[in-house]
């Protein structure tokens, strides 16, 4: 999934800017599968499990059209869009019955993940032609790293959570969606309609799930209907690592599992990259219960008692 | 503490004495309680008759039908680790098939590398406690850290995919543990059946053999369950799914209990992987896959997640169904038989949350209830008459 630069180990300035791009490269990879799963999660306590079927809507909207003949950025249009519409339906039909049943959510968005990518295979076959990935490579001394990867998708990855935080903390819809996160009787009394600001939260959810696997689509090699599940264990530990504060979250556990799995990658390869994901995330799990933000927000309301 | 544990147990008491005079009475009073469903004399005769239907089954059908049952068989015990921890403790795991799975590894190693008869009932032993622990160690990182539900389900999960990425890059001749190849995308190969006895004398377990010994392991475990849910470790975990909070106000140590469960769940998964490699000899990273690790999580849905012979027939079911689409009987092709099985999934825990068993139950005691009134009313009604 990350693509290995499989090297020598000489300690050279090269290495080491190899190592920094194979960060960014991981860096932006774990924010954007994971944005929109941590959105739906912070904002509605709703663990999505369909999360890699939502992007492998945006991958088969994207690839679709530009097999079709559509620019690329166009058919990325297509892919969000698709997502989004997708969500809407699946806020409207399955997922607002659950709202007070969270397990049942996660096993109800199952029960849908498994019936989406079955008929993506059954509708598209088993493999849709790979998009080569725009913008190429640079090469410095024996390494070289894609610019798209490495550089333009953290970019965007950074980008999209600067624009969350704008949409969360400045606009009259970000205030009332924290509102029916922190209370929604109260927010309800308040005359603020928490149903559609559920079903708004869901479909900006679903449109960065969708721009994820626009994103992606020309980064993942051959598209097959199983590619959603690669996606997944980066997404969930990450979610697990940041807790449930979406921006403070996502940003600091990216930021820590990327190391992480930078490292183990750029040395023993993309395996061991992804058993130390699996090994920081149980770690975690045991020291903070409530991950990274939700340590902070204790931490801060501690300070403030002691003041 | 919970609801269901005031509802019968004090007319129960009542009529107790008289019934535990017969062993029968002494027996059943372990096996019912609250906890369960069906603890009424015409379920046990339909639950002898069911069994007894199972036992004769290979008489009426061809070795292939039965090979194939075995498996169904075999995936039941998943099932009943699945319903034993989510149905009766609350904590619901996707990843219950990585127990199984780790057993099933595990017995092949072990079994191949120690090939004799004494070697596979080491294998057995050693495979199933390979199970167990690793969920007690799960268990005991997720539990002891205070993870809230949602996360342990994540976990349980990203467990199984990490573990489905290993194995299946195991495909190197670097991958071996003693004779045993791991055997990358392909799955390991030739691990032993089970065997009964020692040296010449052994006895292979295999085709109808394993299907008796499976009927056999299958109703000792649907039955000690039912023993341990309607006990007082039972009640507890009850009170742990109903209201976590309460629980540790009463003085017990919900982690613990939790660890506990979790630990049992983990064994009947690694008993029912270790009887699945011997089953067919081979297994393959696919058991951590995410389209197996749906599996369970759809039988006991669709059964009923307090039901543990629901989850049971559910499996049967769900099984029987996938086999025959894959084999083409019927109108559509096997490529349909995952989105049936997802949209079952979806129906059910949409339209029947409790799934089907409970629901069964509950129709069968709207009905005797109107009976009951019926005969009530006409006794009324009889009665001026006098």
């Amino acid at each position: 999934m990350i693509a290995a630069t499989a090297a020598p180990l000489t300690f050279s300035a090269y290495s080491l800017i190899a190592l920094l791009f194979q960060f960014l490269n991981s860096f932006g990879f774990i924010v954007l599968a994971t944005v929109g799963l941590a959105i739906i999660f912070g904002m509605m306590g709703v663990i999505n499990l369909a999360h890699g079927e939502f992007i492998l809507i945006g991958v088969y909207g994207t690839a679709l059209p530009f097999h079709a003949g559509v620019p690329l950025p166009v058919a990325m249009v297509g892919g969000v869009v698709a997502a989004t519409v997708f969500g809407v339906i699946v806020e409207r039909a399955i997922v607002n019955r659950f709202y007070d049943r969270l397990l049942d959510s996660m096993v109800a968005t199952w029960g849908l993940a498994l019936v989406v990518s079955q008929l993506l295979l059954i509708v598209f076959g088993s493999s849709l032609d790979s998009i080569s990935a725009p913008m190429g490579s640079v090469a410095y001394g024996p390494f070289s790293s894609s610019v798209y990867r490495s550089v333009f998708l953290p970019l965007v990855a950074v980008a999209v959570l600067a624009g969350l935080y704008v949409l969360f903390t400045r606009t009259e819809f970000g205030i009332k969606a924290r509102a029916t996160i922190e209370d929604p009787e109260t927010a309800r009394a308040m005359g603020i309609d928490t149903d559609r600001m559920y079903t708004i939260t869901f479909a900006i959810g679903s449109a960065l799930a969708g721009l994820t696997g626009a994103l992606y689509a020309p980064a993942l090699g051959s598209i097959t209907p199983n590619r959603g599940s690669t996606f997944l264990v980066e997404a969930f530990v990450a979610v697990v690592v940041g807790g449930p504060s979406v921006i403070v979250g996502t940003l600091s556990a990216a930021g820590v599992l990327s190391v992480f799995n930078a490292t183990g990658s750029f040395l023993f390869g993309t395996f061991i990259g992804q058993m130390l994901l699996l090994l920081v995330a149980v770690v975690a799990l045991r020291a903070l219960p409530n991950g990274i933000s939700g340590y902070l927000d204790d931490w801060q309301q501690r300070r403030r008692v002691e003041e | 503490m919970s609801g269901p544990l005031g509802d019968g147990s004090d007319h129960k008491r009542s009529d107790l004495d008289a019934r535990s005079r017969s062993v029968i009475g002494c027996v059943r009073d372990r096996l019912e309680g609250p906890n369960t469903i069906g603890d009424s004399p015409a379920f046990w005769v339909g639950f002898a008759v069911a069994v007894a239907a199972l036992a004769v089954y290979p008489f009426t059908t061809d070795p292939y039908t039965i090979i194939q049952s075995s498996r169904y068989l075999a995936l039941s015990f998943l099932a009943l680790s699945l319903c034993f921890i989510w149905g009766y403790a609350g904590v619901l795991s996707f990843g219950q098939v990585a127990f199984f799975g780790i057993a099933a590894y595990a017995f092949g190693i072990i079994g191949i590398n120690l090939s004799s008869t004494v070697g596979v009932g080491v294998a057995v032993v050693g495979a199933v406690l390979a199970g167990t622990l690793s969920a007690a160690l799960l268990g005991y990182f997720m539990f002891y850290g205070g993870v809230r539900e949602t996360y342990v389900t994540i976990m349980t999960l990203v467990v199984t995919l990490v573990l489905n990425t290993f194995m299946a890059q195991t495909a190197g001749s670097e991958w071996a543990v003693g004779a045993a190849q791991l055997g990358g995308f392909n799955g390991m190969t030739d691990i032993p059946s089970l065997t009964v006895g020692v040296g010449e004398t052994a006895l292979v377990v295999e085709g109808v053999g394993l299907y008796y010994a499976l009927l056999v392991a299958l109703v000792a475990a649907y039955l000690g369950l039912r023993v341990l849910v309607n006990g007082q470790f039972g009640m507890t975990m009850v009170a742990v799914r109903e209201d976590e909070a309460r629980t540790t106000t009463f003085g017990y140590d919900v982690p613990f209990v939790k660890l506990v469960v979790f630990t049992i769940g983990g064994a009947l998964a690694a008993v029912g992987g270790v009887f699945y490699a011997s089953w067919g000899n081979y297994i393959d990273p696919s058991v951590f896959g995410i389209a197996f690790a749906a599996l369970p999580v759809v039988w006991v849905s669709v059964g009923g997640r307090e039901s543990l012979l629901g989850a049971i027939g559910a499996t049967l079911a769900i099984e029987r169904m996938r086999t025959g689409l894959s084999s083409g009987i019927g109108p559509i092709g096997s490529e349909w038989a995952l989105v049936i099985v997802g949209g079952l999934l979806l129906c059910v825990i949409l339209f029947l949350p409790a799934g089907v068993a409970p629901r069964l139950d509950d129709l069968t005691g709207e009905l005797r209830e109107k009976r009951a009134e019926r005969s009530q009313s006409t006794a009324t009604t009889e009665e001026p008459a006098e």
